[in-house]
């Protein structure tokens, strides 16, 4: 059917919109706004209240935007992720993606929680998570560099040569 | 050395090097294909 791989496009950007917009939150924004917070003792209105729910769209988007992606690639999924060929320029965008994506579930999200108090840990163990969550997230920042490169890229063979 | 990521001058940077250096990668495996 034509209409999925239109759909699971427009899927794809408005999560992936939501995911690196929340990320470049937490990067520009959040980081230095904690910092200046904590000085004024005004972090909890960010750490209560911001923090968790940008952090659930945050995951969650990130997810949808995975899934989408992978929707889109359909039979092609296999020659992008062996960078197959032409398809190399988007397998490098959808590698890029899944590392964020494992990077997002697997370090951010479970030092986060420790962080928030969704999971008990001493302040010690806080201190820990929360240098593993701030280079996780500029991790992600960086690489989110590329990615949108050779997502909008790929649309311009011209500039491989083929 | 300081970590480039502590800086968010740092990180930008790197992710444009790297994608200066995937973009020969990519070149590359067009290329051979």
């Amino acid at each position: 059917m034509d209409y999925l791989p239109a759909i699971a496009r427009w899927l794809h950007f408005m999560a992936g919109v939501m995911w690196i917009g929340l990320l470049y939150y937490f990067n520009f924004v959040q980081v230095a706004a904690l910092k200046a917070a904590a000085a004024d003792s005004t972090a909890a209105g960010i750490t209560k209240h911001v923090a968790p729910s940008a952090l659930f769209y945050f995951r969650w988007s990130a997810l949808v935007t995975w899934l989408a992606g992978a929707a889109l690639l359909g039979g092609n999924f296999a020659a992008a992720f062996t960078l197959n060929g032409s398809y190399a320029v988007i397998g490098i965008g959808a590698w890029l993606g899944t590392i964020m994506l494992l990077n997002v579930w697997g370090i951010i999200w479970p030092n986060q929680k420790k962080i928030l108090g969704f999971k008990p840990a001493t302040d010690e163990e806080k201190v820990k998570a929360r240098r593993i969550a701030f280079l996780a997230s500029r991790t992600n920042t960086m690489l989110s560099i590329p990615l949108l490169f050779f997502m909008a890229a790929g649309a311009h063979s011209a500039i491989y040569g083929f | 050395m300081k970590n480039p990521l502590d800086s968010l001058w740092g990180t930008v940077i790197t992710g444009l090097l790297l994608t200066i250096v995937l973009y020969f990668v990519a070149q590359k495996l067009v290329v051979l294909a």
